[in-house]
């Protein structure tokens, strides 16, 4: 059984308590909404991509403290990223929790991996993703994204 | 026999998740089959199985005739007036589906409506909205109070000409209130409109008697109350299954096929096409025999006594809040806690080998009704037990202490 302090890491307790870039972007270029049908997880994601380069990312919703720290910290990591960098860090990010990202090896995440304990619960693992995955979709120009159906492609392994 | 002696015939309470003793308070999403059941299942693999109603052979007569007579169990622990009003579904969403398909397209039509209540769960919303989105019917909610109680007294103003049918549940899945049902359909007989009972909460902790009830359909599922995923029943009156549509075309529903058409058999075997879902069946004949061994009266009791226990001392936990505080309630305690998410909830007494639900429940106009996305949900049985209720305090109060 994990550890449940490994899981709760004070860093995600304090991203849950005090979300960074909390509320709708008026100014946002993109954006995109991730559903979780399952338990009703629910954020709308915004982001502010000029020239290729992402400005800044806002979130917005409701949801466990595990989908709303890695939303918020998020938001963080991503800005400044270029589109391309980002997309490489949200697939770094998927192979983490799917346990097959080498985290001794180069990687992007920085701070992301301390959601590296969700990787053993599978049934976390949609919980951390849906914000990434509604960022990719935003970022694809798509308006709308769910972690059923074809996007199971996120955790199935 | 004691409560004791009676977890002893579920094998599998007696595990280790992890390092932690399992606490199982997930009844309401399903319950466990005790070994009774498991061996009779066995038998039927190992001595019966073969298809019904169609072989000449020895175990074909064996096995339609252990079919048979789990119909006949059926009928008797809800009191039918015969096991041809008790028809073997999937469970109780497909109970449910079949009236909408086999009662709905019949009878209903433009302008009409459907009257169901703010507890129900999902399968007792959407079968009604996709008929009423294809033949024009509308809904019409009997709501509910802050405590999760229907006010029933609004019911007779909802009851105008345009309603031909009313939907309820017995109990809810959700917050445990146990709805008056009996007075729901005397209200609605009173205007000579039809009452469908969503019974799959309440089978398993009451004794339930369709005809003192007068239920038009009454529909549960075998998994809820001991007995094999993969089947249910839908009981429904006469009269309406003379006239009903059947559901799904195929074998067993017919008397006789030619190519200028086909006769249909009579209820049960018009609403139960191919082949049905043997083994599970006599599972629940099983499951059944099981129940009314221990008997229902003595279910509900000690499960009241669990309940009230569990209630009293989680209140005890600063930040919990209840939700579903109803006078009648079944054994569900519907909770959050003070700045946690309830999945958060789930995966921390997870770890403490403690199983309950976290989410919607699959009835999330309840949870827009509280102004809440989900809640956590313990749900007990009559093999739980007072070792249970702690561990789940001393994980909810773990979620305090890591949360702060």
């Amino acid at each position: 059984m994990t550890n449940m302090r490994a899981l709760y890491q004070e860093v995600i307790l304090d991203h849950n308590r005090k979300p960074r870039n909390f509320g709708p972007l008026p100014e946002a270029t993109c954006q995109a909404t991730g559903d979780n049908p399952l338990c009703g997880d629910h954020y709308d994601i915004y982001a502010v991509v000029e020239d290729g380069v992402i400005q800044k990312v806002g979130f917005h919703g409701e949801g466990c403290a595990i989908s709303k720290a890695a939303a918020s910290m998020m938001t963080v990591r991503a800005k400044g990223k270029t589109v391309d960098e980002a997309r490489e860090m949200i697939e770094e990010f998927r192979q983490m929790l799917t346990g097959r990202l080498d985290l001794s090896g180069e990687h992007s995440l920085g701070h992301l991996t301390v959601f590296e304990g969700v990787s053993q619960l599978p049934q976390r693992v949609k919980c951390a993703v849906l914000p990434w995955h509604a960022l990719d979709a935003a970022l694809r120009g798509e308006e709308v994204t769910s972690t059923e159906g074809e996007a199971d492609v996120w955790t199935e392994e | 026999m004691t409560w004791r002696e009676i977890q002893k015939d579920f094998p599998i309470l007696n595990q280790r998740i992890g390092e932690h003793r399992l606490a199982y308070l997930d009844n309401a999403a399903s319950s466990q089959v005790p070994q009774q059941v498991v061996d009779r299942l066995e038998e039927y693999l190992t001595r019966e199985h073969s298809n019904v109603h169609r072989g000449v052979h020895a175990l074909s007569q064996r096995a339609t005739e252990s079919f048979d007579q789990a119909r006949e169990k059926v009928a008797s622990f809800l009191n039918a007036p015969s096991s041809a009003q008790c028809i073997f579904t999937r469970g109780t969403t497909e109970g449910i589906n079949l009236v909408a398909h086999g009662f709905g397209r019949k009878f209903l039509g433009k302008g009409d409506t459907i009257v169901v209540s703010a507890l129900e769960h999902h399968a007792n919303i959407v079968p009604w909205q996709m008929l009423g989105e294809e033949r024009g019917v509308s809904l019409r909610v009997i709501p509910m109070n802050d405590r999760g109680e229907l006010l029933l007294e609004e019911l007779p103003d909802l009851l105008d000409d345009s309603v031909k049918l009313v939907c309820v549940n017995h109990v809810s899945n959700a917050l445990g209130t146990i709805n008056d049902v009996a007075r729901v359909v005397e209200l609605a007989h009173g205007r000579d409109i039809p009452v469908l009972i969503d019974g799959a909460q309440a089978v398993p902790h009451m004794k339930v008697d369709v005809q003192e009830l007068g239920a038009d359909f009454y529909a549960f599922s075998s998994h809820k109350m001991c007995g094999p995923t993969g089947v249910g029943v839908l009981y429904a009156k006469k009269k309406w299954l003379d006239r009903m549509n059947p559901f799904l075309g195929g074998g067993d529903m017919i008397l006789s096929v030619t190519w200028e058409g086909t006769t249909f058999n009579e209820a049960p075997h018009k609403f139960e096409a191919g082949t049905p879902p043997i083994m599970a069946a006599i599972g629940l004949g099983a499951a059944i025999d099981y129940l009314e061994g221990i008997g229902l009266d003595a279910i509900g009791a000690r499960e009241a006594e669990l309940l009230a226990q569990a209630t009293e001392r989680i209140l005890e936990v600063d930040g919990v809040r209840l939700y579903g505080t109803a006078e009648e309630k079944a054994g569900v305690l519907s909770f959050d806690v003070e700045g946690v998410h309830p999945h958060d909830i789930g995966t921390i007494l997870d770890s403490q080998g403690v199983a309950i639900r976290a989410g919607h429940h699959c009835a999330q106009p309840v949870m827009n009704r509280l102004g809440i996305p989900a809640t956590a949900r313990a749900s007990f049985a009559f093999y739980n037990d007072e070792e249970d209720i702690d561990q789940l305090i001393d994980g909810v109060r773990l979620v305090k202490e890591i949360f702060g």
